[in-house]
């Protein structure tokens, strides 16, 4: 049964599907009625007094009916390429939950709207944006900007004004460990990147020698850090550990301490520009390396356009097209990585993965809580313990590390060359692969 | 051991590009006394132009150099006439507010263009390998080209009658005036040629590395480093200035964590600028 309003106005009366239509309908022929009286004054205060009076029930009618997500997007500079991948990832479930109808908190069914701005890849932007988009954007939620040391600002401003927001794209710790009620992390902390890659040598080579070289950001200083205890650990000796500028282009001095250190793998990186040029470096001065994983950079599709210098490098992946992951609630792998592909011309990534992840368990809170009040979806979030498309997803809610991530799994995915295209396979571990690891990696 | 000796010798083959990069600089400071501050900004414009020649017109890169180095010569020029020509013999703020100006707008330009994007330019050179060393084509390539292009400037400025001109204007503008030289287009050519070197540079180091529009400072900063090595107005010490630094940098890397070079760098500058002045490659007199 349709809701139908009914208003009188000058030829009979009105129907219209929503109350807000049936106001604006005769509002309108009210000022048109006024329009037509001799006293010129009094008509002008009056359409004036309506304006009034209809903008301000278009304006509460807009918050009625919407819901504003606020983010910021590395458009330009260095982060560009998997923030604009992870944007796609909420766009696209944006479009598919206004599509469906909305989010639909008790009684209210809200359609999801965007606030976003470029950070440019920088601290200081986001710190300007986030403050802007609390405060006159009056966004109601939060999605981070990409990459954890521009998370570790936004948290800053999001935590100041007690808005909540749902990270993605970020993994490094430090940000969940300073006491925050509304931080919720949806990627695997940056202490288990590395650990796989580990494992995996240390399978192929109980006595491989490791060569970490990082760039100098809090994220891979944070992998870093606990791939250092964690090769002791396993009985693997770390013979290099340097990191380098993220700006660095030239790594030649590096490649040949690389290869004067007789290190067998080489484990490290950064984002992509580095990790990039890195790997295309490494391939170009013939390191003998048994063995090379890369953070983030080879996870990109567009790591392949490499070509040889592509081949065998590994990544630790958040999230692979080919998990069989059994979702709870939302679309499962391959109906995401299917809709993304026909939407984007392109395969996801695990930044898109986190991107889509992040507005699905969002939009489950809301309707677990049925109301987009902060401190219910809060509550809502912090009881969520659920499988979607992107894995695993539970928050930690002890006070010392609140929103931390302790459900997610990643998996070690390697460029094979299959039928003379470059492929990304799912190799570690054992039990989730989709192909045999190669080792050596060349 | 060898892998000392492998760093020295790839430090010593980028050195030469930076060499490139700091005789542009120094040509048009000894000239005209003139700090070109959008000496950077030139340098990712030769990046640029191999990038654009390459990507749109398919050019092989090495075949873009030299169209790069002529269309540096020629906004070399008209930079010159726009930024330059008024503020010569004027107090030195000027001139390097003029240049740097020059250099924001350049920079600004580039920026809202292209963006702060990595561009990379695909070269692949067989390399030479040598007891698990690798030296790259394109490294050793590079350094090829900047010794030829370092000849051909040495025999432009020793037997050329516009090269010995730019010597003469350099030395004493009145005097050169006075024997009928036309200074002013003189010191304009000598501002194209200075700009075409620093294109040409950054034309080769887009065959070496990726770049985006602000990396230019980087490579500016060398430059100075190297200018001040080798002597003002000194292009062969320019030269030598260049390798002497990319020998620094290949003998300090193997023993020091790779970040700690930029110091030690500039440590090097400024006892340099404390030390001897007039740089360590002068060998000429100058009065």
């Amino acid at each position: 049964m349709r809701n139908e309003y009914i208003f009188p106005f000058r030829h009979g009366w009105a129907r219209h599907a929503s109350p807000v239509g049936a106001l604006r309908i005769s509002a309108w022929r009210a000022i048109l009625c006024l329009w037509h009286t001799k006293e010129v004054q009094m008509k002008k205060l009056l359409s004036i007094a309506l304006a009034a009076a209809l903008f301000a029930a278009q304006a509460s009618a807009a918050a009625d009916d919407t819901l504003t997500i606020g983010f910021t997007v590395s458009q330009t500079g260095s982060l560009n390429l998997d923030s604009v991948a992870q944007l796609h990832g909420f766009e696209l479930w944006r479009d598919e939950v206004n599509a469906a109808g909305g989010i639909k908190a008790g009684n209210q069914r809200y359609q999801v709207r965007f606030v976003s701005y470029d950070d440019q890849s920088q601290g200081g932007r986001v710190q300007q944006l986030y403050t802007r988009l609390i405060v006159q954007d009056k966004a109601q939620f939060l999605f981070s900007p990409y990459s954890s040391g521009l998370v570790a600002t936004a948290a800053i401003i999001s935590e100041q004004y007690g808005k909540l927001m749902l990270t993605t794209g970020a993994a490094e710790q430090k940000t969940y460990q300073l006491g925050n009620k509304y931080l919720f992390q949806l990627y695997t902390p940056a202490d288990h990147y590395l650990t796989g890659a580990l494992d995996a040598v240390k399978s192929k080579n109980p006595k491989a020698t490791i060569a970490l070289v990082y760039s100098d950001d809090p994220f891979s200083k944070a992998v870093a850090i606990a791939t250092r205890t964690q090769a002791k650990e396993r009985g693997l000796n770390v013979v290099l550990d340097e990191s380098y500028p993220p700006s660095t282009t030239d790594f030649s001095a590096i490649i040949n301490k690389v290869i004067s250190s007789k290190a067998d793998a080489l484990l490290g990186g950064g984002h992509y520009p580095d990790g990039a040029t890195l790997a295309r470096q490494v391939y170009e001065q013939k390191a003998p390396l048994k063995w090379m994983t890369l953070l983030v950079a080879p996870d990109s599709p567009q790591f392949a356009s490499l070509g040889d210098a592509a081949k065998g490098v590994s990544v630790p992946s958040q999230w692979a097209p080919q998990v069989t992951y059994k979702p709870d609630f939302g679309p499962t792998p391959a109906a995401f990585t299917k809709a993304f592909e026909a939407k984007y011309k392109i395969a996801p990534g695990y930044h898109a993965a986190g991107g889509y992840a992040a507005g699905l368990l969002l939009q489950h809170a809301i309707e677990q809580a049925q109301s987009i009040d902060p401190q219910k979806v809060a509550a809502a979030l912090n009881q969520t313990n659920a499988t979607t498309l992107f894995g695993g997803t539970k928050f930690s809610t002890d006070p010392k590390s609140h929103g931390l991530q302790i459900a997610h799994d990643m998996v070690l995915t390697q460029w094979l060359m299959e039928g003379g295209k470059l492929v990304k396979e799912v190799v570690w571990p054992l039990a989730a692969k989709t192909a045999a690891l190669a080792y050596p990696y060349h | 051991m060898y892998g000392i000796l492998a760093s020295i010798i790839d430090g010593v083959l980028v050195g030469s590009v930076y060499g490139l990069a700091a005789m542009g600089l120094t040509l048009i400071w000894g000239v005209m006394d003139v700090i070109n501050l959008a000496h950077g900004a030139m340098i990712v414009a030769g990046m640029f132009g191999v990038f654009l020649l390459t990507d749109s017109l398919g050019l092989p890169p090495y075949a873009a150099i030299g169209p790069t180095m002529v269309l540096g010569f020629f906004v070399g020029v008209l930079l010159y006439w726009i930024a330059v020509h008024r503020v010569i013999g004027r107090p030195a703020l000027m001139s390097l507010l003029s240049t740097f100006s020059a250099d924001m707008v350049l920079i600004g330009l580039g920026t809202a263009v292209w963006g702060t994007v990595l561009f990379n330019v695909p070269v692949s050179l067989p390399g030479i390998t040598w007891r698990g060393y690798t030296f790259t084509g394109t490294h050793i390539l590079a350094a090829v080209l900047t010794a030829v292009i370092a000849g051909g400037l040495y025999l432009f400025l020793n037997y050329a009658r516009l090269g010995k001109a730019i010597r003469a204007v350099s030395d004493n503008r009145e005097a050169a005036e006075l024997a009928g030289i036309p200074t002013t287009q003189v010191l304009s050519l000598a501002f194209g040629l200075g700009v075409a070197l620093a294109c040409t540079s950054g034309a080769l180091i887009a065959t070496l590395f990726p770049f985006t529009v602000l990396s230019g400072g980087a490579y500016q900063l060398k430059s100075f480093v190297v200018t001040v090595l080798g002597g003002l107005g000194n292009p062969a010490g320019a030269l030598f200035g260049g390798l002497a630094l990319g020998l620094l940098e290949g003998l300090a890397t193997p023993f020091i964590p790779v970040s700690w070079i930029p110091v030690i760098e500039f440590v090097v500058f400024v006892v340099v600028l404390i030390a001897a002045p007039r740089g360590l490659f002068n060998f000429r007199r100058r009065s």
